[in-house]
C-alpha cells in the first residue's frame, strides 16, 4: 500500500503575533538544496507509519530506522526527525531545551528547521503547533492540535534492571513490571523516599509501563489527560513511542509512599510565579543564588504583563 | 494374621559389577515372624546377614526373593515390593531402625535431633519435646550437650543420642542393630527398660544384641541366623 | 497415592546427535525431596531446564497439578502463564547467584521482587516479608540494604533461596546449590535447606553430582548416565544398595558418601 501524500494541517493561529519570527532566506521550500524539513519523503513516510503505530498502541516502543542526522547523539536527533516528519508548512514551532528557548540546543535545532523547511517558529506556547523539547513541558497547559516531540535518550524503563533487549521486550510484552518497582523500593530503601525525580517511570492508558524521557517528575501530572499529543523520539536507540490526547498518564508509587512532585518553598525571583519548576541560578562569586521559572516562556510574559 | 513382621523364604545376594559381576550370596529361605510384645532377637557369628536381615525389614536394602510383610494397622506392605513412597510413609509411621551409628546433621542440637525424630514420627511439638527431654535424661546424656550438635560427641554419647531418636514416637516395629555396642552396663540397662516398655505396649522388636547380658535382658526369642546363611547358596 | 505435583513422561531432547536425554520418566509430590544425581555431562542439566520449561523437549511432557487441583501440559500453557507460575508457585536456585540474583539490587530488594511482581504495592509489608525472609534464612536484618555483591558465597545462596521462597511456592528447582562452597558453609546451607524444605511441605528437585548431598537431603534418587535415569528409588537404598554397575561405580567413587 502506497501511503497518500501527508496533508497539510490548518494553521491553528490564523493571527500571527509579532514575535512570530521567520526563518533567514526562508523560501516556500527552505534553504535551496535541502529537501522540505531536511528528510526525504521517504524517509519522513517511514517515521510517520512508526509514530502512526506508536499512536494506536500507547507507550509501546515503535523501532524505527533512525537515520544520521546532522548533529551528534545527544543533541536531540530523535526528536529531530519526528518533528521532520509530522511538521507542515503552516506550523509554528517552538523548542526548548530544559525550559528555555534560549539555549544553545534549543536555537540550534529552531533554526535548523527554520532554514530547512522555512516555518515560522516562535518562543511562545501559545502560538506553537509543534514543540520540541528536552527535559520539560511548558507550564502554560497545552490544548488540543498542539504537538509535543520529546527527545530521549534511554527509552527503555526497564534497562537499568535488565541489559537484554529480548528480555524488556518480553516483560513489555507480558506486562510484566514488578521490576519497575524493585526501582523505586530502592529508593525508599536506600533515601527513605522515592529520590528518583527525573525520567519518573509512569503507566501509560493501564499497560505499557514508559519513561517519559529525562522530564523532572514534576512535570509527569502535566502528561495525564492532556488535550496535546506527545510524540517521543530516541535517534540512537532508534524507538518511537506517543502518548496521544486525552489519555491516562499514571506515575509509578506505592501504597504508602505515593507519587508526589517536587515543591519549592518559593516563588520564582523574577516573576514571583509559584507552583512552576524553578532552576537554581548563581549569581555571584560569592554562593549567591536565586530561583527562577525554568520556562523562559511564561516567565517572560508574567514579567511583562506585570510592567504594563 | 497379627504378626507385626513376617519374613517369607527371603533370599539376598550382592552382585558387584566392579568385580566382573561376582555375586556374593547373604542369606536364603529366611522366614520368621515378629509378634506384637515379642523381641526376636537374631544370632549368630558377624558375617553371616543378621544386619542385612535388618536393613531388607527396612527397605534400606533390596530383597531379591521372598515376600517381608509389615502390618501397618488393618492392612499388610510387603517391604521388598513396595514403592519408595509407601516405604518412607512406613518409615514415618510404622517401623523404627536403631543403628550403631548416628549420622549427623551438621548444626543441630542433640534435643533438636531427638525432637525432630518425634515430629516426624507424628508427635506434636509439645509431646516431642518432652519426650526428648525425658529419655535423653534418663539414657544419661548430661544436660550441657542437649544445646550441642552431637558432631563432637563421644561413640557413647552419640549412640544414647541415636537411641532417643529411634524410640521417642510410638512405632510399632523396631529394628535394633546392636544401638548398645558401646555402652556401658548401666546405661545399658536403661535400654533394656526402654524395650521392655515398648514391648508391654504391644510393639515388636527384631534386634542384634552381642552382648549377651543385654540379649538375655530383652530376647523372648532367638532366631539363629547361620541356617539361612548356610541356605543361601541353595 | 494422589496426583503428582510434578510428573515427566518420555522427556526427550537432543543436541545434534547426542541424546542429553532420553526418555526420562519422574515425579515429584508435596513435602518430598528428589535428588537426580550423576557425572557431569550426564543430562542432568539438561533434564532440569525441560522440567523448568526454560528448554523445550523433542518429545515428551511436564505435567504439573496447578493451585486450582487441574493438571496441565506446561507446554499447553501461554508464556504468560508459564512465566506466572515460575514467579509464583516455583522456585529455582541456580548454582550461580549472579543468574538467581540482581547483584546490584539491594538484599531487601531481590527478595521484594516477587512480591512486587505478583502485585504488592505496599513498601512497608514488602521490607516486612523481606526482613522476616532474611531472618528465616539467617541473614542478618542489617544487610537488608547491601546488595549481594558485597555477600559471601554462601550468603548470596541463602538470598537466593529466600528470594524463591518468598512467594510460597510448592515445587523448587535446584541446580548444583552447595557447590563451590566451603565444607562448613555447605553444611549450614544444608541444614537450612533441609529445614525449610521439611516445614513448607515443598516438593523440591534437587541436580547435584554430589552423593552426600543427595543423602542427606533426599529422600528419592534418580541416577542419570548419558542421558537416561539408569536406576531411581529411596535414596538409602540406591546408595546403600546399588544396583546396576554405573551407581556402583558412582558410590564407590566417593569416600563415604
Amino acid at each position: 500500500m502506497r501511503d497518500a501524500p501527508y496533508p497539510e494541517r490548518p494553521d491553528p493561529s490564523p493571527q500571527p503575533s509579532p514575535e512570530r519570527e521567520r526563518g533567514p532566506g526562508a523560501s516556500e521550500a527552505g534553504e535551496a538544496g535541502y529537501n522540505f524539513a531536511y528528510l526525504d519523503e521517504g524517509t519522513k513516510r517511514m517515521i510517520r507509519r512508526a509514530i502512526l503505530k506508536a499512536i494506536a498502541v500507547p507507550g509501546y516502543q515503535v523501532p524505527f530506522a533512525s537515520r544520521e542526522m546532522p548533529m551528534p547523539y545527544g543533541w536531540g536527533t530523535g526528536g529531530v526527525q519526528v518533528t521532520a516528519a509530522i511538521l507542515g508548512r503552516a506550523d509554528v514551532l517552538k523548542v526548548i531545551d530544559q525550559g528555555a528557548d534560549d539555549t544553545t540546543n534549543a536555537v540550534s535545532i529552531r533554526r535548523f528547521f527554520a532554514r530547512t523547511s522555512g516555518v515560522a517558529t516562535t518562543t511562545r506556547t501559545t502560538e506553537a503547533t509543534i514543540i520540541q523539547t528536552r527535559h520539560r513541558i511548558p507550564e502554560t497547559p497545552l490544548r488540543e492540535g498542539q504537538i509535543l516531540v520529546y527527545q530521549v535518550p534511554i527509552p527503555e524503563p526497564l534497562r537499568f534492571l535488565e541489559p537484554r533487549e529480548t528480555e524488556t521486550r518480553q516483560l513489555h510484552a507480558l506486562a510484566e513490571y514488578g521490576a519497575m518497582h524493585v526501582k523505586l523500593y530502592e529508593d525508599i530503601s536506600r533515601h527513605g523516599h522515592i529520590a528518583t525525580t527525573y525520567a519518573y517511570p509512569v503507566e501509560v492508558a493501564g499497560r505499557y509501563v514508559m519513561d517519559p524521557s529525562p522530564t523532572p517528575k514534576f512535570d509527569n501530572p502535566k502528561m495525564d489527560q492532556s488535550p496535546a499529543l506527545q510524540l517521543f523520539g530516541a535517534g540512537r536507540e532508534r524507538r518511537i513511542y506517543a502518548v496521544p490526547p486525552y489519555t491516562s498518564v499514571r506515575s509509578l508509587d506505592f501504597e504508602d509512599h505515593p507519587f508526589r512532585v517536587q515543591e519549592f518553598t518559593e516563588p520564582c525571583a523574577l516573576c514571583g510565579a509559584s507552583g512552576h519548576y524553578l532552576d537554581e541560578v548563581v549569581t555571584d562569586d560569592s554562593g549567591g543564588r536565586m530561583y527562577v521559572c525554568s520556562d523562559t516562556d511564561i516567565c517572560e510574559t508574567r514579567v511583562a504583563e506585570a510592567a504594563r | 494374621m497379627t504378626a507385626l513382621l513376617t519374613f517369607q523364604d527371603v533370599a539376598k545376594s550382592f552382585t558387584l559389577h566392579l568385580r566382573g559381576g561376582v555375586v556374593l550370596p547373604v542369606v536364603g529361605g529366611v522366614s520368621l515372624t515378629v509378634a506384637p510384645g515379642e523381641c526376636v532377637v537374631l544370632g549368630g557369628p558377624s558375617g553371616a546377614g543378621k544386619s542385612s536381615l535388618l536393613k531388607m525389614a527396612y527397605g534400606n536394602y533390596r530383597c531379591d526373593a521372598g515376600a517381608i510383610l509389615v502390618r501397618d494397622g488393618q492392612t499388610v506392605i510387603d517391604v521388598a515390593r513396595a514403592d519408595p513412597r509407601v516405604m518412607l510413609s512406613l518409615r514415618a509411621r510404622v517401623i523404627a531402625y536403631v543403628s550403631q551409628f548416628l549420622r549427623v546433621i551438621p548444626r543441630v542440637s542433640a534435643l533438636d535431633v531427638v525432637e525432630a525424630a518425634g515430629r516426624e514420627g507424628g508427635l506434636s511439638e509439645d509431646e516431642a519435646r518432652a519426650r526428648a527431654k525425658n529419655l535423653l535424661a534418663r539414657l544419661n546424656l548430661p544436660d550441657r550437650l542437649w544445646s550441642l550438635p552431637p558432631a563432637t560427641f563421644s561413640g557413647g554419647e552419640q549412640q544414647r543420642v541415636n537411641i532417643a531418636r529411634g524410640l521417642i514416637a510410638d512405632r510399632p516395629l523396631l529394628l535394633l542393630d546392636e544401638p548398645t555396642a558401646s555402652l556401658d552396663a548401666s546405661n545399658r540397662a536403661v535400654v533394656a527398660e526402654l524395650v521392655h516398655e515398648k514391648l508391654a505396649a504391644g510393639a515388636g522388636v527384631l534386634g542384634i544384641f552381642h552382648d549377651s547380658e543385654m540379649r538375655d535382658a530383652v530376647a523372648t526369642r532367638i532366631v539363629d541366623v547361620t541356617r539361612f546363611a548356610q541356605a543361601r547358596a541353595a | 497415592m494422589s496426583t503428582p505435583l510434578l510428573s515427566a513422561h518420555g522427556l526427550t531432547k537432543a543436541y545434534g546427535n547426542r541424546l542429553a536425554c532420553a526418555g526420562v520418566d519422574l515425579d515429584v509430590t508435596e513435602g518430598e525431596v528428589l535428588a537426580i544425581v550423576g557425572e557431569s555431562g550426564s543430562g542432568k542439566s539438561t533434564l532440569l531446564s525441560l522440567l523448568a520449561g526454560e528448554l523445550a523437549p523433542d518429545s515428551g511432557s511436564v505435567r504439573y497439578r496447578m493451585r486450582d487441583g487441574r493438571s496441565r501440559d506446561l507446554a499447553a500453557l501461554g508464556p504468560a502463564e508459564l512465566r506466572r507460575l515460575m514467579r509464583t508457585d516455583w522456585g529455582f536456585v541456580r548454582q550461580d547467584a549472579r543468574q538467581g540474583l540482581r547483584m546490584a539490587v539491594s538484599a531487601g530488594g531481590n527478595v521484594g521482587e516477587r512480591l512486587m511482581g505478583m502485585g504488592e504495592r505496599h513498601y512497608g509489608r514488602i521490607r516486612g516479608q523481606a526482613l522476616d525472609w532474611l531472618g528465616r534464612v539467617e541473614i542478618d536484618a542489617g544487610r537488608v540494604d547491601d546488595p549481594p555483591s558485597q555477600f559471601s558465597g554462601g550468603m548470596r545462596q541463602r538470598l537466593q533461596i529466600a528470594r524463591n521462597l518468598v512467594t510460597g511456592p510448592r515445587l523448587v528447582l535446584m541446580d548444583e546449590p552447595t557447590s563451590g562452597l566451603d565444607v562448613s558453609v555447605q553444611a549450614r546451607l544444608l541444614d537450612l535447606i533441609r529445614r525449610l524444605s521439611a516445614e513448607l511441605g515443598l516438593a523440591v528437585i534437587i541436580v547435584t553430582h554430589d552423593l552426600a548431598v543427595a543423602r542427606l537431603l533426599s529422600h528419592r534418587i534418580a541416577v542419570m548416565r548419558a542421558g537416561r535415569v539408569i536406576e531411581t528409588g529411596l535414596t538409602d537404598r540406591v546408595l546403600d544398595d546399588p544396583e546396576h554397575a554405573y551407581t556402583q561405580l558412582l558410590v564407590s567413587s566417593v569416600l563415604a558418601a
